[in-house]
């Protein structure tokens, strides 16, 4: 009557194991997001909020503010996305779309090599051979188009070193394509036929059905690629500070100008950092680029609420 | 049976001359000759694979999406090659719409579903194309289930209301054909009792070329009939004839079960 079936144990042990792998995640976050508070307790109590919005970093003085190391961050994230996106959205049409079966596999495998490339080498690449070339041919012409424009202009503006914010966003741009180009793929090619050829049915053509119905239609795996391309933007540190030129003064907006961002100035300045507070305070860079990535992935659910909104919503 | 009279009159709206089709090598279309004519019902029966969906698919030129698909043969138009190079396959399907097996809402509001097609072909004003959008859901029998929620998605709708949704989408941009490929085999009775009476009021101002696995459906709702088997046209004719005295035994066979 009361014996175990055979497979009842088992799904007990397996909803258990399950629920402790699920709860193991949580424990996980929790205790990151402790040891970081913990190890920045220090640094919190010293400068309280105003950590945020100095701009001051002076390891001799012992004044740490977290405000150019924010804005690298960000700066190098957001030009690198604005590269990313839009390469990526045709690389993912092309494949998808357009491209000769024979040219599919081969161009899909390449991107996905391309995923697999250390960091380092991209970051030893953009120094030795990309930032010159770049500070060569393509700042000057920048300098003189988008650089001539009002307001943009300023973006453009001051002498091209080769290393700065602008050569560590293309860089990451490059690094991130690979990602977001491959689940865009992905989620394209799971757009039923049907769908496609009802959009191609009422005569639109292929943009059109990308655009209208395509990207609506996968617009949640589409922001996903772009939240997993921006996640790695925002972590990444060697390919950025190998080119970003680790300067911790704001010298204006231009992107030409060298900068710093949280995870390059981890990576550079702790083994140096000897007094309490400094080390304090880097960790407390760590707390903050912890919860950027937080607001930026509940800003990506704001959006796909905002869109599943005008899109009508279902009752 | 006198209800399913052919109108007289008749002319044809999409003919097949000596009409082949191939999936890469396969030669899926074998030598078919058959007009379609306008303003009446014909419905494409066979078994599976028979070639009847294929054949509609050229109807529209959808098999282009395919590189490994090609047409050889002639295929008319209102009497105008429509496989020539310089008929442009978008404008040629604002002409013959589709209609497929499954409801595909685009993920989208209902008007816009409606109001898709048509802003690809024509620029309208808002009123316009506000009556436009009432012109196509009454035309499909739809506009007085959703008339007060045309902001709300395609994809909340019932799938038969779903359906009702795609032919309103079809009809919009005011086709002169209209294809369904098996509309109503992922629907239930009742709406395709209601598919089934729409096909019956469109006929009046379009042309409609039905595939249908469903043989009573077939001799339900449409003028002309088509038989295929194995990629041949076998038997094409007024509907009630075929049904009640088939020409060919292989058709015969086919119509009373004793075969597909």
């Amino acid at each position: 009557m009361s014996s175990f079936r055979q497979g009842t144990l088992g799904d007990w042990v397996f909803l258990n194991l399950t629920r402790s792998a699920a709860i193991f995640v949580l424990l996980m976050l929790a205790g990151t997001i402790a040891s970081l508070v913990y190890g920045a307790w220090p640094a919190i109590e010293k400068f309280g909020f105003g950590f945020l919005w100095s701009g001051e970093w002076n390891p001799p003085a012992e004044r740490f503010g977290a405000l150019i190391p924010i804005y690298g961050t960000l700066a190098t994230s957001l030009v690198a996305l604005i590269i990313a996106v839009p390469v990526s959205f045709g690389i993912a049409l092309f494949l998808t779309e357009m491209a000769p079966v024979w040219l599919k596999r081969p161009l899909g495998i390449a991107i996905e090599l391309l995923a697999g490339i250390p960091s380092i080498v991209y970051g030893m690449w953009g120094l030795l051979v990309f930032a010159p070339v770049f500070a060569k041919y393509a700042q000057p012409l920048l300098a003189n188009t988008l650089g001539k424009l009002p307001v943009i202009g300023e973006l453009f503006s001051g002498p091209g070193l080769g290393i700065g914010i602008l050569s560590a966003a293309v860089v990451l741009a490059i690094m991130t394509i690979p990602f977001i180009a491959s689940v865009m793929r992905d989620v394209f090619d799971v757009t039923p036929a049907m769908l496609k050829e009802s959009a191609y049915g009422v005569g639109a053509t292929t943009w059109e059905v990308v655009w209208n119905v395509v990207l609506p239609y996968t617009k949640v795996g589409v922001i996903g690629g772009v939240m997993l391309g921006l996640g790695r933007a925002l972590g990444e540190t060697m390919a950025v500070t190998f080119l970003i030129g680790n300067m911790n003064v704001f010298g204006g907006f231009s992107l030409f100008l060298p900068g710093n961002s949280i995870a390059s100035a981890l990576a550079n300045e702790f083994a140096e950092a000897e007094s309490a507070i400094y080390t304090a305070s880097l960790i407390e860079l760590g707390l903050i680029l912890f919860f950027i990535t937080f607001i930026v992935l509940s800003l990506s659910k704001l959006l796909l609420m905002q869109l599943s909104r005008q899109e009508g919503a279902t009752t | 049976m006198m209800m399913n009279e052919p109108s007289l009159g008749l002319e044809a709206q999409i003919s097949c001359r000596n009409f082949n089709f191939y999936y890469g090598k396969y030669h899926a279309l074998k030598n078919i000759n058959l007009d379609i004519y306008k303003r009446n019902v014909t419905a494409f029966i066979g078994p599976s694979g028979c070639g009847k969906s294929t054949l509609l698919r050229t109807f529209n030129r959808m098999y282009e999406l395919y590189p490994e698909q090609r047409a050889v043969g002639q295929l008319l138009l209102d009497g105008k090659d429509m496989l020539a190079r310089n008929v442009e396959a978008n404008s040629l399907r604002a002409r013959v719409g589709m209609v497929f097996q499954k409801p595909t809402p685009f993920p989208m509001s209902i008007r816009d579903n409606v109001a898709f097609g048509v802003g690809l072909h024509e620029r309208l004003s808002k009123g316009e194309m506000e009556d436009r959008v009432e012109w196509a859901l009454r035309k499909a029998a739809l506009w007085d289930e959703v008339k007060n929620k045309l902001g709300q998605s395609g994809m909340s709708l019932s799938g038969g209301q779903q359906q009702r949704l795609c032919i309103a989408r079809g009809i919009a941009v005011k086709p002169e054909v209209l294809l369904l490929d098996e509309p109503t085999s992922a629907l239930d009775p009742i709406s395709t009792m209601r598919i089934e009476e729409l096909i019956g009021e469109l006929k009046n101002e379009f042309t409609i070329a039905i595939v249908t696995h469903n043989m009573q459906q077939a001799a339900r709702i449409s003028d002309y009939t088509a038989y295929m088997y194995l990629g041949e046209m076998i038997e094409f004719g007024i509907t009630d004839q075929i049904f009640i005295k088939p020409q060919k035994k292989a058709t015969e066979d086919y119509i009373t079960g004793r075969f597909g």
